[in-house]
């Protein structure tokens, strides 16, 4: 194009040039040296510019990524599952298990730029039973540089390892019960994260979430115009060798407790059902985490182990309220914990293997005194959980899976489990997360 | 206290002013490219590659370790043609590094240079693992890194102009002794033209393209899915009436399917160094292609 002009313009000099003196052949001769000069940076710049030339449909071209997870299982469970751990009555049971064949939630994600400062994500999860939530829905900045990244809006908290994975992306097919008993199985808020990654070549990365506090442990609190919860976190992580990778992290997360009530507590008068307590206080949670991957030369296709384990304690301060129906209101004080390990070995392309073991401890409550007859202060009981798993993976998006689990959480009940689990991605490649 | 004051803003400007002073630091996805940027720079730069020859570029994590180096990248150099689409977008966006996003200079798919080959005419993951914009696997035409080198080059210039006629004229001392090299390799590769191959995995039309091999069958049933006994067994058949003269795979791939057809059909199995490092003897890319070529040679054996 650029060179068809320039012969153009050459043909049509010389037609002007009819009288051609010397001064004015010089200035013809300037110019076409003049254009060719920005003929050749011309082209010069188109070899630089690609992009532009093979229109490479990133994502469908203006059309957001869409990604659809599908998921289903069929479970065995011999004890109701709904009772919680012991000593974890006034924490979240979510446990997501159903009898029999049923389908989980179907995950539908929307991703894209929105200009060249942000980009925006959206998950909504669409229940079995009808209805829809929105599990995710931010958008973060890409243009910010020194290796910032700032969130806003609902998403999963960085804190630990697991915290921010999606379902489908689990190595079983539940969380760790430290999870869901700490975290209502994951972390979710809405407010602000913001991210900042050291300009080291050790991965070292800081970071500080500001949000509503709307997930457990936070009580969403509307009368207030602070932020509900805080969390902050630090993650390193480093190769060894060509072989093993690993990251670890710490975190902390506090957010304080507005009449968060429970049902179906224990009682030291062992009334039928339990009683209901509503709980007013700080929460105070601290985590390790660690995961060790290992691949024979890197390669995970062939053969790959992880390993994988996490620890968090928190501490609930303030006062609790005995029995809704003939309250008795005094002081409490609980330090709870909870760990899980876990590993995964891939032995042959597609076939993974793992186990894990998870174990809480619900403490030891300082109760104030007008509540020591009513309150259960100790269980004596450590819940604990034995986890198998095998799945077979055809393709990156699609996985089968059978898993056995033997969970005595709680005290006096074994439950033996078996579940079978589909989990399925169409639409855009998902990320291949470490 | 003065003095002390002092020392810090001196280390702290020296500090500042080492990486402007340092060399251009590079972030290449795979050692093809790595060694590639090294021809061309030389000393100019300082390069990190991400994965080896013996990883599944398909299948890298977004590690930690490639994070933290993608941070302070000034040019990151890759495939494209979503070879690394699990896990680059992820490397961008963690990084918080905007110089390397993908529409800027610092950002270099070496498949926008070159013809690509196998473009679908349909997308559908029914076909296994098929790329939109064409077989990414365009490392092995030894012709290819002519017009990559060039874009390269003048994309190196751009980045640090100081250098610009440092990398000028490395790329064309790379062009006149490539030129050489694929002159003795096609020379030495003739008697592979025509001859009949097995492949493993779907990452071979660039090199039979250029040395005039003929596949006739994939091990794999659809690209990326691990070879099935059943799909294994329909080859073997059919090599009864299509003989292939031997099976190859690339250094990374699990070895069985390869061997458990070669056995059964007293056929050379060849593993190819695929990329830089990939085998001992491809330790830069003239040694890629003295090695891959070497091998099939010996493969037909």
């Amino acid at each position: 194009m650029l060179r068809y002009l320039t012969l153009f313009v050459a043909f049509c000099i010389p037609l002007s040039a009819h009288a051609a003196d010397e001064t004015e052949l010089q200035a013809i001769h300037e110019q076409i040296r003049q254009l060719e000069l920005r003929l050749q940076q011309a082209e010069t710049k188109v070899a630089h510019a690609p992009e532009h030339e093979h229109s490479e449909a990133g994502a469908n071209a203006f059309n957001p990524a869409v990604s659809l997870i599908l998921s289903g299982t069929y479970g065995r469970i011999g004890e109701n599952p709904d009772i919680p751990a012991s000593g974890f009555a006034m924490s979240p049971n979510n446990h997501g298990y159903s009898r029999s064949f049923s389908l989980k939630e179907s995950e539908l994600g929307i991703s894209a730029s929105i200009d060249p400062q942000f980009s925006g994500v959206a998950t909504i999860a669409l229940a079995p039973e009808g209805g829809s939530s929105v599990e995710n829905a931010f958008v973060q900045t890409t243009a910010l540089g020194n290796g910032l990244n700032l969130k806003m809006g609902r998403y999963f908290s960085a804190l630990g390892y697991l915290n921010e994975q999606h379902a489908h992306a689990w190595d079983f097919i539940d969380q760790p019960l430290v999870y869901r008993t700490f975290w209502d199985n994951q972390l979710s808020d809405d407010g602000l994260q913001l991210k900042w990654l050291a300009p080291t070549d050790t991965f070292v990365e800081l970071g500080a979430e500001l949000g509503r506090g709307r997930g457990y442990p936070g009580t969403d609190r509307q009368d207030s115009n602070g932020a509900g919860a805080e969390t902050l976190f630090v993650h390193v992580g480093d190769d060894i060798g060509i072989s093993s990778s690993w990251r670890a992290g710490f975190s902390l997360h506090q957010t304080h407790q507005v009449n968060a009530i429970s049902n179906n507590v224990p009682d030291l008068a062992a009334t039928a059902g339990g009683v209901s307590d509503s709980f007013t206080g700080d929460s105070k949670t601290s985590g390790v985490d660690f995961v060790w991957k290992y691949a024979p030369d890197g390669n995970t296709t062939v053969t790959n182990f992880k390993l994988q384990g996490e620890y968090f304690q928190r501490t609930q301060n303030g006062s609790l309220t005995y029995n809704l129906a003939a309250p008795v209101t005094d002081s409490y004080r609980v330090t709870q914990s909870g760990w899980y390990v876990q590993g995964v070995y891939q032995f042959m392309p597609n076939w993974r293997t793992g186990v894990r073991y998870d174990q809480l401890s619900s403490g030891n409550a300082e109760v104030g005194t007008t509540n020591a007859a009513n309150v259960i202060s100790n269980y004596a009981y450590t819940p604990t959980r034995y986890t198998l798993m095998f799945d077979y993976s055809p393709s990156e998006f699609s996985r089968l899976r059978l898993q056995l689990a033997q969970d005595k959480s709680r005290a006096d009940l074994v439950d033996n489990q078996i579940f079978l689990q589909y989990v399925m991605s169409l639409g855009a490649h998902g990320a291949h997360q470490f | 206290m003065h003095t002390m004051l002092k020392m810090l803003a001196v280390f702290l400007l020296t500090a500042l002013a080492l990486p402007a002073q340092a060399a251009l630091n590079i972030f290449a996805c795979e050692p093809e490219w790595g060694a590639l940027a090294q021809e061309l720079a030389g000393d100019k730069a300082s390069i990190y590659t991400a994965t080896t020859a013996l990883q599944d570029p398909h299948h890298v994590q977004a590690r930690p370790s490639l994070i933290a180096r993608a941070r302070r990248a000034q040019l990151v150099v890759c495939t494209g043609a979503e070879l690394e689409i699990g896990w680059l977008p992820l490397i961008l966006h963690e990084s918080a590094n905007p110089v390397i996003a993908a529409d800027r200079p610092g950002y270099f798919e070496a498949a926008h240079y070159v013809q690509m080959l196998e473009v679908p005419s349909r997308l559908d993951r029914a076909d296994g693992d098929v790329h939109a914009a064409g077989n990414p696997h365009i490392q092995l035409d030894a012709r290819n890194y002519l017009p990559i080198a060039q874009a390269l080059a003048a994309r190196l210039s751009e980045l640090d102009p100081a250098n610009a006629g440092f990398y000028s004229n490395r790329l064309q001392a790379f062009s006149q002794s490539w030129q050489a090299a694929l002159k003795r390799w096609e020379i030495q590769a003739a008697p592979l033209r025509g001859q009949p191959v097995l492949v493993q995995h779907r990452a071979y039309p660039y090199l039979e393209a250029w040395l005039g091999l003929k596949q006739v069958a994939e091990l794999e049933a659809k690209p990326g899915m691990e070879p099935s006994a059943a799909h294994l067994a329909q080859v073997l058949s059919q090599l009864q009436q299509q003989p292939a003269r031997m099976v190859i795979r690339a250094a990374y791939q699990d070895e069985k399917p390869s061997e458990w057809i070669a056995q059964r059909a007293h056929i050379n199995a060849v593993s190819l160094p695929f990329s830089v490092g990939g085998t001992a003897a491809a330790k830069d890319l003239y040694g890629l292609f003295d090695d891959t070529i070497a091998r099939l040679l010996a493969g037909l054996k």
